[in-house]
């Protein structure tokens, strides 16, 4: 039996059939085809699917589709305004170079994005014990936790 | 994961209807153990009811000498709580140290109560707090509602609606985290209500159980030293790959002694 679910997805309304058990990262990755945001350990530990629900930063893979019945969703493809112009979050990983391979960047990104929303100017404790969720297995963190510390602290600037 | 059938009602009596009108059906509300449950196919529920969609579940009271946290209060809006910070500081760091962000914006404490992980935070808050657990038919007290692993006092088709706390003159929680998932090898809430102090210990047995001795010695003397020679004895506490039976009942003592230096 599916159930039909309705949310706004990076602003625009999006609908679909689903079944109980499909997850919100995969009604977002294959029903809707953003595949910005990852699958990987998908046991709720690496944060790679990480997304925006009604603003806050959860992980995709531990949530139903039906759960987001009538949610706000952002995923890493609505950070960016419509004329490619990056988001200061986004900028901040580019400038301090916050990746490697990238495979984790959408899931840090979101969860970074979150972290400036409440936190103006995080020093570097805050920063690590915020990013608990979310697992980088090649930069060593250290320029991840430089990219948040300069990106919160320009998206706080330019409000 | 298996299918299930999906409820979404908008009252607990609904959610009571639907619930005994299944087959084997369970509750979710933040769903952070269940859903990973069911995807290693370790629960496969005939029927979820999501308790979301119910008015009234969430939010915070204080009042007197009471705090009160609705079942679907979420972990970081207890976190930062102006209530909770005011009156039960040490709660609130408590939820604060749930998981990770990500999970303690889903994850609720009336789930993480009715689920009642050996290694969970909340038992600790709830038994050391002298917390009440009130559900759609009674008040059931906290001594009295963690009762084994993953068992707790909860008869079939009762619903948790809030957990009523109260308030110390200062309390303390201080625990020793597993690195890899956030859950407590061993953690410990101390609380001192007038001459009576609480010592309570989540992450080391099947549940989360008080230590009189403990209790006793800070009731004469709330101190670090007062403690840091009482032994919790090893004998039928948790052991795992993570730790043995032996290094977790001297965690208890190290983190117990930390709750309280941290106590405020």
């Amino acid at each position: 039996m599916s159930i039909s679910v309705k949310m706004n997805i990076n602003g625009k309304a999006v609908s679909g059939d689903v079944e109980p058990r499909t997850l919100l990262v995969h009604f977002i990755r294959e029903h809707q085809k953003l595949t910005g945001t990852h699958v990987a350990c998908d046991t709720s530990q690496c944060g790679a699917c990480t997304v925006h629900l009604n603003g806050k930063a959860t992980k995709s893979c531990t949530m139903l589709a039906v759960q987001a019945n009538g949610a706000d969703v952002t995923t890493i493809e609505g950070v960016a305004k419509a004329d490619g112009t990056l988001h200061p979050m986004q900028l901040a990983f580019q400038d301090n170079h916050g990746l490697q391979c990238g495979f984790c960047t959408p899931g840090m990104v979101m969860m970074a994005i979150d972290i400036g929303n409440r936190h103006a100017n995080p020093d570097a404790d805050t920063v690590r014990h915020e990013l608990d969720g979310n697992i980088c297995r090649c930069t060593g963190y250290h320029n991840i936790v430089k990219a948040v510390m300069a990106g919160a602290k320009a998206m706080n600037a330019s409000k | 994961m298996y299918n299930f059938e999906y409820h979404n009602p908008s009252s607990l009596d609904d959610a009571l209807a639907k619930l005994k009108a299944s087959d084997d059906g369970m509750l979710i509300s933040g769903g952070m153990t269940l859903l990973p449950t069911m995807k290693q196919r370790l629960a496969a529920p005939s029927d979820l009811i999501d308790l979301s969609g119910i008015d009234g579940l969430a939010g915070v009271a204080l009042n007197g000498e009471t705090l009160t946290i609705g079942a679907m209060t979420r972990h970081a809006d207890v976190a930062i709580s102006p209530d909770v910070l005011k009156a039960i500081p040490a709660l609130a760091y408590l939820a604060g140290h749930i998981g990770d962000p990500q999970v303690r914006n889903r994850g609720t404490i009336g789930g993480s109560v009715a689920n009642a992980d050996p290694a969970a935070d909340y038992p600790a808050g709830v038994l050391g707090l002298n917390a009440t657990v009130e559900t759609n038919v009674r008040k059931i007290a906290g001594d009295e509602f963690f009762t084994d692993l993953f068992e707790t006092a909860l008869e079939e088709n009762e619903i948790i609606t809030a957990v009523h706390f109260a308030v110390p003159d200062k309390a303390g929680y201080a625990k020793f985290e597993n690195p890899a998932s956030g859950y407590a090898m061993v953690g410990v809430m101390v609380a001192k209500f007038g001459s009576e102090v609480r010592v309570a210990v989540t992450g080391a047995g099947p549940n989360a159980f008080r230590i009189a001795d403990m209790e006793a010695a800070l009731a004469k003397d709330f101190s670090p030293n007062a403690i840091a020679n009482i032994a919790v004895s090893a004998d039928g506490l948790n052991s795992d790959m993570h730790a043995s039976a032996e290094y977790r009942a001297h965690l208890v003592t190290v983190m117990a002694g930390r709750a309280v230096s941290a106590a405020a």
